[in-house]
């Protein structure tokens, strides 16, 4: 009791003077979790698709029960856990503060760990609003907007008690991707419930797929890309020990990035009853993505301008330098795909699936991966990583892994599609459905071996993670003074 | 005016905006605060602290 008292004491006196890095170790430990969970779930449906026997005709383990599962689990809870610790953790060093409110920031850890729970048993007994990446509940649904909205209340308080005058970029992507998550959530969410696990959404017809797909894209716009790119604005320079390359190109490349994204969610509904010029503007707008996203990548790149020889002995810097090398390939793909032609060639098709997983695996995940080497020795007291030479390890792992995954999914996407257009002189299909799926089978065995590859390299994560924290001396470490 | 010029001109009128924001960025009197600013990630912890051996041996220091 005594004790107790003298630690609440202690606590009460250091608030003002350290950074609140609990929460920032809670979140970055279950990143590390739910992404050896969620890539199990998507090795697991690898290889349903290459043995159908596989879900044991059991309902719950289904593919179409499962594959929500994966896509939840590695966005929301591995990615989603990756951003609430890395944007608590930059905020904090970049305003010279300690986080607005120790309350609120704890709900929102054990908030979003209830949500993720929550879906993991949704998903699985069949409970869903048939919405892609929107599948939960709404209830499920209320939650998140409950949690999301305490996480802008904490972030915002934050930057709003900086003792810097200026608002570092990193700061800025992911103040955009907290405010338009919790725009996109709401809106998209919007429904009629039924019962308890059942609901009607508002739209109707077209509009509800483009408000599906306006929320969709921006997922991937915002979510995926602005906060990963917060993420890699503090985490590059930091570890590369030398500024971005160009302040300047942060801040046009800030204010393009988030203008365009926001219309080119249509892309997503080529050749489908939406009105043709709505189509079209979302590809013009995915085309002019480009030009930003190359911006970004580009200036995260040259930062290591005059420096590359730090590649060869630092794994992190290469986990991040590879990660933005597969946002620029992806960022590239993305609106070529785009582009009506092509798409009437790649939608439907594994393409899409190794475009996703280039951007997914290729940026996210690796550049996930760089920070939370980064993070764990300075939230843990210690000088470094367990071993170093396994975060190369894994580094090669990763490459690997997913280079055979996106190459057998993009031979399998192409063709798939020029299978399934392919015609006789007479205007009758060249081949059946059933043609093309036989076709497939030894490019989803490459994908599954590639899948297990990367899932490999988590486990070489999670032992290194283990073995740096265990026992290790935590001490709360002081807010610097501003400069 | 039909809606076919409305449209173009607000085209125009962002795609000004897009250039007002780019001479902003790179206008000299901005060059100070953002150097500063540049080096927000940098001097955010006393040298030598945790983490400061996470690379192979041999590597150079920050």
């Amino acid at each position: 009791m005594a004790t107790a008292i003298a630690d609440t004491h202690s606590a009460a006196t250091t608030r003002a003077e350290s950074y609140n890095d609990k929460v920032v170790r809670q979140f970055t430990i279950m990143t590390v979790v739910w992404g050896v969970v969620g890539m199990l779930v998507g090795v697991i449906i690898a290889a349903q698709l290459l043995w159908p026997a596989l879900n044991f005709d059991l309902p719950w383990l289904s593919y179409a029960r499962l594959r929500p599962l994966h896509t939840n689990a590695v966005i929301f809870a591995f990615g989603g856990c990756a951003l609430f610790a890395t944007s608590y953790y930059v905020v904090q060093r970049t305003c010279h503060v300690r986080l607005f409110s120790d309350g609120l920031a704890a709900f929102t850890f054990w908030g979003w760990q209830a949500v993720i729970v929550l879906a993991a048993i949704t998903l699985p007994l069949g409970l869903s609003q048939g919405k892609e990446y929107a599948e939960l509940i709404w209830p499920i649904d209320l939650l998140i907007a409950v949690v999301w909205v305490s996480y802008a209340i904490v972030f915002f308080g934050t930057v709003a008690l900086r003792k810097i005058k200026h608002i570092y970029v990193a700061n800025w992507f992911y103040a955009a991707f907290i405010l338009t998550v919790a725009v996109l959530h709401i809106f998209n969410s919007l429904a009629l419930p039924t019962s308890l696990t059942h609901s009607y959404p508002v739209y109707a017809g077209v509009v509800d797929s483009m408000v599906q797909w306006w929320y969709g894209h921006n997922a991937v716009g915002f979510f995926l890309t602005a906060g990963f790119l917060g993420m890699m604005y503090y985490f590059v320079p930091k570890q590369a020990g030398r500024p971005v390359y160009s302040y300047r190109l942060s801040v046009v490349h800030f204010w393009a990035l988030i203008s365009i994204y926001m219309w080119a969610g249509p892309h997503h509904l080529h050749y489908t009853t939406l009105p043709d010029w709505a189509q079209s503007l979302g590809m013009v707008f995915s085309l002019v993505l480009l030009a930003p996203s190359w911006g970004g990548m580009i200036n995260g790149i040259m930062t290591l301008s005059g420096a590359w020889h730090k590649l060869r002995t630092d794994p992190i810097l290469k986990f991040m330098i590879v990660s933005l090398s597969f946002y620029g390939m992806s960022t590239f793909e993305g609106p070529m795909m785009s582009i009506k032609t092509v798409n009437a060639l790649s939608h439907y098709t594994d393409w899409t699936i190794g475009h996703v997983h280039s951007g997914a695996l290729g940026w996210v995940a690796m550049i996930t991966i760089g920070s939370v080497y980064m993070l764990i020795p300075r939230l843990f007291g210690r000088e470094s990583m367990y071993s170093v030479k396994l975060i190369d390890v894994h580094f090669w792992t990763s490459t690997i892994g997913v280079v055979l995954y996106i190459a057998a999914m993009w031979m399998a996407g192409v063709m798939q599609g020029l299978m399934w257009r392919a015609v006789n002189d007479d205007g009758t299909l060249t081949y059946t459905f059933i043609e093309s799926l036989n076709a497939t089978y030894p490019f989803y065995a490459v994908r599954l071996l590639g899948g297990v590859v990367f899932l490999t390299g988590m486990l070489i994560m999670v032992y290194n993670v283990w073995k740096t924290i265990r026992g290790s001396e935590i001490a709360e470490q002081p807010v610097l003074a501003a400069a | 005016m039909d809606i076919g010029t409305v449209r173009g001109l607000l085209t125009l009128a962002l795609f000004v905006l897009f250039l007002a924001v780019v001479a902003w960025a790179w206008s000299s009197r901005r060059k100070k605060d953002f150097d500063e600013a540049a080096r927000l990630p940098l001097d955010d912890e006393p040298p030598g602290g945790p983490g400061s051996k996470n690379r192979l041996s041999g590597g150079v220091p920050q």
